[in-house]
């Protein structure tokens, strides 16, 4: 065991016992990238920790993203990037806004360039996970987003 | 006792007593493979009474040791580094002053647009350029080629089925009068399987559609480009997606054994593809489970040519791979750090006997690699060939007893994946009832645990980390008018070509996709003469034989 960055037990994955109700959390890819071995992951992860994962394809156009989050009731949406397609979030987060769904949180995680992130987290982004995240560590922050939005309702 | 003449039995005893007196307590140690690996290997593992059986001569059977006679000592690895720049122009004029230092090698990676089929005018600008060129039109090709001898460079296209790139190759060659049998260069993306499994930004065409295209390809290329190499079968997909070492050599080789199949099936001649398959392997940081990755597949393909596929041609049971060194290794936090990474990972490579390499730039983690960082990834392989002296002795670790124990061990491995695929009817059938998904899923779930629970080291990440800051980088983006210009450009092809004859072309190209009889690929090169596009292209065998959705299931 590695001893210089103990897990903080206070993040671990409990997201359903947390919440109450399940959190319900869209996993999702826009643009033109296809690699998903991150997505995958990250909606295993939130399974695992009692969260309902909405799972969809890449590729997915925004009004469709926009529209499933509606009718899906979603707490928020994971938008994983591996090659640039981080740059159409700010188009998704409008489109989320003129739907009414400004309250949805969005993350995004994946490869993006330090620089691009001040500009997701000025349109609403409410975190970017990069390469090198841990499970608990993205369970803990979607948790508390989600327990905070509703505390917020 | 030992069972090895070698071993000097008071001596073992000896040393296995003092070893489980101060050695570690909790000993059990497992390759990515899932191999146990022990802490000392002697002749008990593996003894020279073995040598023929299992290593043999390089360029002999059963393969081991290398493909050809002299391996590195007389021809090293090529360098092979992956560029990506916005326009035909700008890529054209890196092109030209690698041609003029002497390169005889090139790669084209396209835009991701051009990968999933659609042109400039379909996708949304801001994602235009970011990662690879555009290339739309046989106008853009022949840009990108201006100056260079394509009779006499070879060049790699990173080219998904329905192998645009190559018609549009194919068409600049016959404007510039050059026959096509002096075309050298290999279609680096035609591993479809892959791109359904492991790589879906490739996956242009429903998998039973791909699959005819993919052979009308082949066969195409045999018939009339014969120095081409239309097959390249890409372990590294499904590595990258978290195969272990192991199990993306096994789905390479099943991959390659159903090509083979399909290809045979159609008639064609086992020695008339064989030689003109390639592979396209991922050197984690694993180092000695890498090498012994790459020794046994090598012996593993060379009996499978000979024996399952009738090969009689020796160039036919040649394993030629390129490798790249893996990405996911990669840390954004103290990056620097991925320089030693990627040097360890490409010994492994060379020490596996590779004929080709890319290795990756430190800082691709963080965005676009930057010239710098790309310059020290090339200067990596030129102080590890010339400086340490890695060319010099052919495959220098056979013999070694954990090497040969381990190249024996991954083999078995390697053929008991290979069974669960063929028990399943096959590699097609196995990616199409998502089993190998299933087992890559299970893969990078187990491997990803280990790193959260600090089994696995990862330095800087897990275990020796500080609070250094990560360098802000800067996604490099095209100028908005460099790329409106080449978007206008398109534009005015589209506008001037013979309306006609594209459209009868199109027409054409969907006839053949009806008629079993008919070769696609040929259509494919008669549209693009025409002026077809590659979205125009993608898109009416999209239409014909149905779009290429990956198996979803998370």
């Amino acid at each position: 065991m590695n001893d210089t960055q103990p897990l903080d037990e206070s993040r671990a994955a409990d997201g359903a016992a947390n919440l109450g109700r399940p959190a319900r959390v869209m996993v999702t890819k826009i643009g033109l990238d296809g690699h998903d071995r991150g997505s995958r992951l990250v909606a295993g992860f939130l399974r695992d920790a009692g969260m309902e994962v909405i799972y969809t394809a890449p590729w997915q156009k925004i009004e469709t993203v926009v529209r499933q989050a509606l009718e899906e009731d979603v707490d928020a949406i994971g938008v994983s990037s591996l090659a640039t397609d981080h740059l159409l979030v700010p188009q998704l987060m409008t489109a989320l806004g003129e739907a009414g769904l400004e309250d949805v949180i969005v993350v995004v995680g994946g490869i993006v360039p330090d620089a691009d992130v001040a500009e997701l987290k000025a349109v609403g982004v409410a975190e970017v996970f990069h390469p090198g995240s841990s499970r608990d560590d993205i369970v803990g922050t979607m948790t508390a987003l989600i327990a905070a939005r509703r505390a917020a309702a | 006792m030992p069972k090895s003449p070698h071993v000097p039995g008071d001596a073992q005893a000896d040393w296995r007593r003092a070893y489980d007196t101060t050695g570690p307590a909790d000993d059990r140690v497992e390759n990515r493979s899932g191999i146990e690996i022990k802490p000392l290997y002697t002749p008990d593992d593996w003894d020279s009474e073995r040598y023929a059986d299992d290593l043999g001569f390089p360029g002999q059977a059963p393969w081991t040791r290398g493909i050809y006679p002299s391996m590195h000592r007389g021809r090293p690895w090529s360098q092979r580094q992956l560029i990506g720049l916005a326009t035909p122009e700008e890529y054209n004029a890196r092109m030209r002053k690698i041609v003029a230092s002497g390169a005889t090698a090139l790669s084209v990676i396209p835009c991701n647009s051009v990968y999933r089929g659609y042109d400039m005018d379909e996708v949304d600008p801001v994602l235009l350029g970011t990662c690879g060129t555009t290339i739309n039109t046989v106008d853009d090709m022949d840009t990108c080629l201006k100056g260079v001898p394509i009779d006499a460079t070879s060049i790699a296209l990173n080219d998904p089925s329905p192998f645009t790139l190559l018609a549009f190759l194919l068409a600049v060659a016959r404007r510039r009068g050059i026959s096509w049998d002096q075309v050298t260069g290999t279609s680096n993306q035609s591993d479809f399987i892959s791109h359904f499994v492991a790589n879906h930004m490739f996956f242009r065409l429903a998998l039973d559609g791909a699959r005819r295209v993919f052979v009308d390809h082949v066969a195409f290329a045999n018939d009339r480009v014969p120095r081409w190499n239309p097959v390249s079968v890409v372990g590294q997909h499904m590595q990258q997606a978290g195969a272990t070492p192991a199990e993306a050599m096994a789905f390479t080789l099943s991959t390659a054994v159903q090509f083979a199949d399909d290809c045979i099936e159609r008639g064609l001649e086992p020695d008339g593809f064989l030689p003109r398959f390639t592979f396209f392997f991922d050197i984690s940081i694993s180092f000695f489970e890498e090498i012994a990755k790459f020794r046994a597949g090598r012996r593993i393909w060379a009996r499978i040519a000979k024996e399952r596929l009738g090969a009689k041609d020796e160039r036919s049971y040649r394993f030629k791979f390129h490798a790249q060194t893996s990405g996911l290794d990669l840390t954004r936090q103290q990056p620097l750090n991925n320089i030693a990474r990627v040097s360890a990972q490409a010994i492994a490579g060379i020490m596996g006997g590779l004929q080709s390499m890319h290795t990756d730039a430190y800082d691709e983690v963080l965005s676009t690699p930057t010239e710098e960082a790309a310059k020290i990834a090339v200067q990596t392989q030129n102080i590890l060939r010339d400086e340490a002296h890695l060319a010099d002795v052919i495959d220098p670790l056979a013999g070694s007893y954990y090497v040969e124990t381990l190249t024996n061990q991954m083999e078995e491995r390697i053929l008991e994946v290979m069974a669960t695929v063929e028990d399943a009817g096959g590699m097609f059938e196995a990616v199409r009832k998502g089993i190998v998904q299933q087992m890559i899923g299970e893969s990078a779930t187990a491997f990803q645990e280990k790193v959260d629970d600090g089994t696995q080291t990862v330095v800087g990440v897990n275990n020796f980390a500080d609070d250094s800051e990560i360098p802000v980088r800067a996604l490099e983006r095209p100028p908005a008018d460099v790329m409106q210009r080449h978007i206008d450009n398109l534009k005015k092809f589209k506008a001037e070509r013979p309306q006609a004859e594209v459209a009868k072309a199109l027409d054409e190209l969907a006839r053949a996709a009806a008629d079993e009889k008919l070769n696609i690929f040929e259509k494919i090169v008669d549209a693009v003469e025409a002026g077809a596009t590659n979205g125009e292209v993608c898109g009416k065998l999209r239409d014909e034989l149905g779009f290429g959705h990956p198996l979803i299931a998370a």
